[in-house]
Order: C-alpha cells, then structure tokens, then sequence
C-alpha cells in the first residue's frame, strides 16, 4: 500500500515560498539530515573522482608529465637563484615534507593522488620548469596552486627536488622528511 | 540542535545569561578537554602544512588544499555605543572538494554583554577558482547562502551597515531574519612576497523587498621572512604573516556610495604553528562615525589533510 503523506509535507507550488522560510534551530527533521548526507556523499565521491584523474598509474600513464611540456620558454630560461645557496635543500626538503609529501610520497616516489618526481621526466627538467609548475599548479588533476609560498621558497622546493635521484632517496634535514 | 548550543556557551565559560549552574560541572570539563587537546595540536611534532593568509573579512585566490578540511574557530569582540558591548564567534568547517572548488560552512552565534547569549544562524559559502593558471591578477567567484537572524560577526560589511544597527537587545534584534544570497568577486595576486587582494561584494536579502547592497573589502600582507629555514622552528619569521585590511559598505542599489556607511582599518598578524594550526589576531578600527570604535578579533584554525580520504575509506570506497 502506498504511503500517504500529509499535505503539510508535500511540496507544492502553493505551500514553497523561499521568501518566508526560516531557520528553526528546534526542528533538523530527517529531510535536513538527509539532504546534508547526500551532500557530503556528493563531495566525497567528487574528491575521490579528482583523485582518479589525477592518479593514473605512473608506470602506464605519463601524460601525467606532459604539463612540464607547457613552461614557456621565459620560464624555462630562468636560473634558480638560490643554486649555490647550501641550504637551500635542506630548507627545501623541509618543505617538501610539509607541503608536497602527502601526495608525492616521503620519499617523492608518487602516491595514488601525484606522481613520482624521480621520474627522469621531472629530473632532466630545467629548474626554472619546476618552478613554473609550482606557481601554476595543474588544477585540472587536483595539484593546487603554490605561489603562496614566496619565491626564494618554491626555489628552495626546486633546489631539493633537483637534488633527487632515483638512486637516492631523498635527504634533508634530518627528521624533516620522516613526516609525510 | 541542543547540543551545538551547549557547545557554543561552553566556549565562553565568562559569557553571562547563558551558563547554569547545574551545567557549569559540565561545561568545565567540556572546556578542560578543549585545553587539553589545544595544547595536543599545538605540541605534537607534526609537520606543519599551514601557510595560512592573515586576513579575518578579505578573502585571497588560494583555496583549501583538495581533500583537506580545515577547521577554523573565530572570535569578534565590539564596543557599541547605545547599548552593550557583544562577543560574537563561528566556527567554519572549510573543505577542498576539487583544487578549483572550495566549500564551506559557518555557525555562529554571539554574546552581548548584560543580555544573553544566542545562535544567530549559518552560512554556506562556494569559492570557485575561474582560471586555471596563475595571471596578473587572479579572480575567484564566491556565493554565499546565509540564514541568520541578529548576527554580529560582522564578517563583512554592506550597504549601510552603521553601529546602530546592533544596538537592540536581543530578544528584538532575533525577531528579524536575514536569509541572503552573497556574491562575492576576489580579485588577488601575490608579487615579490607582498599578497594583494581586492573583494566586491554585492547581497541580496531575499526577504522583503530589499535592494542589493554592495561592499568591499581590501588587504595587503607579507611574511615576515621570504626564504624558509633549513631547521623546523616554530618562531621563524616564515611562519609569521602580517598585513592589513580595510573593509566596509557602499550603500545599495538605490543610493550607491559612502553616505550613511561604516568602515575599518585593521591590521592583522598569522602564526603557522608546527603543528597544522595557524593564530590570527586584528585589532580593528571604525574609521567614521557609523564605525563601531574598536574591534578586536582573533582566530585559530587546524588544518586536517588527507580528510576526504580518510571519510572515503571509513565508508568503504576507495581512498
């Protein structure tokens, strides 16, 4: 037998009128529930469809690089001016633990969100390429932008991504990069 | 409902009309638990991933890390002349849905001063990054949905929001409700350091016939240091934002400017804590007649990444 609902619950033209609906604290009935479960369904489905695109396989997909493709040539050309700085990579690999080791990995290996930066794709990259991806970030897979770290920062990631190699893993200072 | 009220009174344990004395027992070991895990966060060696903006009202073009929801807590303490001075907070759960959406929502309440304490409503606000790419200048879209009812976070200001208007108590401020759509356009772009931002506010109440009403809000900060330290440390100039905002109405659809309209200047300072969190502190100043003279407010927030993840895997999908 199909369910009667009260008028009072129906929602017709005549009784939906946006302009006098009022908050009241004393009533989250199961509709209000609801409609916040579904919505925190939405949103987690949504973060977890970001993390698929932006995670396929390394090993089989690396189109994930080709944005490294897309630095224009200005930005290719620029020097990192903190090169001869020598701690640079240990400020860098401070960094790199606090801000890119959740999706790179500890050891910038590549996780399911990002991929490895020990990549030769990453590794034969000019610094001045690096550091234009940081400041753009790749929206579109989920790598937000950085330019809020200022500048000698992102040369300092730069300095500590640069000093990596697939046979090396990576070294800062200390406990720095113990912590993902 | 009864339970995000007691919650919002035990955060003011000084707050009057509000804490009986049957539930102070409980309010005390409510705000002990809240010590306790304050100083949890702030001591535990946890790398820290904040690099928070210190603005309290402008917004800048960063949005929340995709995946991480951060938890903030805000406070706005005002003097009122013609009536009491208030405390009002709220509590905002901000959550990186995508790296170009961020979604957030505001419950918040207020205090005034020999009067009584109340929930005054809540906010759903959507920040949508419009570029893909870092630009000269960076815009972002926000829209905002509001139910509240004598509010006085003063989270911004519009149209001609004066001093006056928060002068009645409460029991007759809470008979009117505002139930407003707020767009928002942020304008921001950070150079050599210096993060500059510029926010046009247009609202629209959506009960009775009011016009828009428009408002702005501007800032200017930089880290006290540029270049990070090789050492983790917790008062390092890096982990030190400071700057300044102005904000305030510009009256509305029909009477457009600086006529019968409140404005501040306030100053503003961050600390990124080692751990995750950040303290903001702005004391602010009315800058005409319409002002309140002075407000004082502050905040702090935690930052808990890799949360959407961890949700996605308690309900049984895949990380």
């Amino acid at each position: 037998m199909r369910p009667t609902i009260p008028t009072s619950m129906r929602f017709t033209k005549r009784n939906v009128n946006l302009s006098n609906f009022r908050f009241d604290p004393n009533c989250i009935c199961k509709r209000h529930l609801s409609a916040v479960v579904l919505f925190m369904n939405m949103l987690l489905n949504l973060g977890r469809a970001t993390a698929q695109t932006s995670s396929p396989p390394i090993s089989r997909d690396n189109s994930v690089y080709a944005e490294l493709a897309k630095a224009p040539r200005k930005a290719v050309s620029r020097r990192n001016p903190l090169e001869m700085d020598p701690d640079a990579v240990a400020a860098g690999g401070k960094l790199f633990a606090m801000h890119c080791a959740e999706c790179h990995g500890e050891m910038a290996q590549g996780g399911k969100k990002a991929p490895s930066l020990l990549a030769p794709e990453v590794q034969q990259a000019a610094p001045g390429t690096l550091f234009w991806l940081l400041t753009n970030g790749v929206i579109r897979r989920g790598m937000p932008v950085w330019s809020k770290l200022p500048e000698p920062q992102r040369w300092q990631l730069v300095s500590f991504i640069k000093s990596l190699s697939p046979a090396t893993p990576p070294k800062s200072d200390g406990e720095n990069t113990a912590h993902p | 409902m009864k339970s995000i009220k007691f919650q919002i009174v035990a955060a003011f344990p000084g707050s009057r009309g509000c804490a009986s004395g049957a539930v102070r027992g409980r309010i005390g070991r409510l705000v002990s638990c809240r010590a306790l895990l304050a100083l949890a966060l702030a001591v535990v060696p946890l790398p820290a991933r904040a690099q928070e903006s210190p603005y309290i009202v402008t917004y800048d073009h960063y949005l929340e890390e995709p995946g991480s929801l951060e938890v903030e807590y805000f406070s706005t303490f005002g003097t009122q002349r013609g009536g009491n001075d208030f405390h009002a907070f709220w509590v905002e759960f901000e959550y990186g849905a995508t790296a170009w959406w961020t979604t957030e929502a505001y419950f918040d309440g207020q205090t005034t001063f020999n009067d009584s304490t109340i929930f005054t409503g809540f906010r759903w606000e959507n920040r949508f990054r419009l570029l893909q790419r870092e630009h000269f200048v960076n815009p972002v879209l926000y829209i905002e949905y509001e139910q509240t009812s004598a509010d006085k976070i003063l989270k911004e200001v519009e149209g001609h929001d004066v001093e006056a208007d928060y002068a009645e108590p409460n029991a007759l401020a809470r008979q009117d409700y505002d139930h407003e759509l707020e767009f928002k356009l942020l304008l921001s772009k950070t150079f050599k350091g210096w993060n500059v931002a510029e926010n046009t506010i247009a609202t629209k109440n959506l009960t009775g016939g009011n016009p828009w009403e428009f408002g702005y809000a501007i800032g200017a900060s930089r880290p006290l240091a540029l270049k990070a330290s090789a050492k983790r440390c917790s008062f390092c100039g890096e982990n030190f934002i400071a700057g300044v905002e102005m904000y305030g109405g510009l009256g509305d659809r029909y009477s457009f400017g600086l006529h019968d309209t409140s404005h501040y200047l306030a100053p503003v300072i961050a600390w990124n804590l080692p751990s995750d969190g950040t303290l903001r502190l702005s004391p602010g100043f009315g800058l005409n007649d319409n002002s309140h003279r002075f407000l004082l407010r502050w905040g702090v927030s935690h930052e808990f990444s890799g949360f959407g993840a961890a949700i996605s895997r308690l309900l049984g999908g895949r990380p």
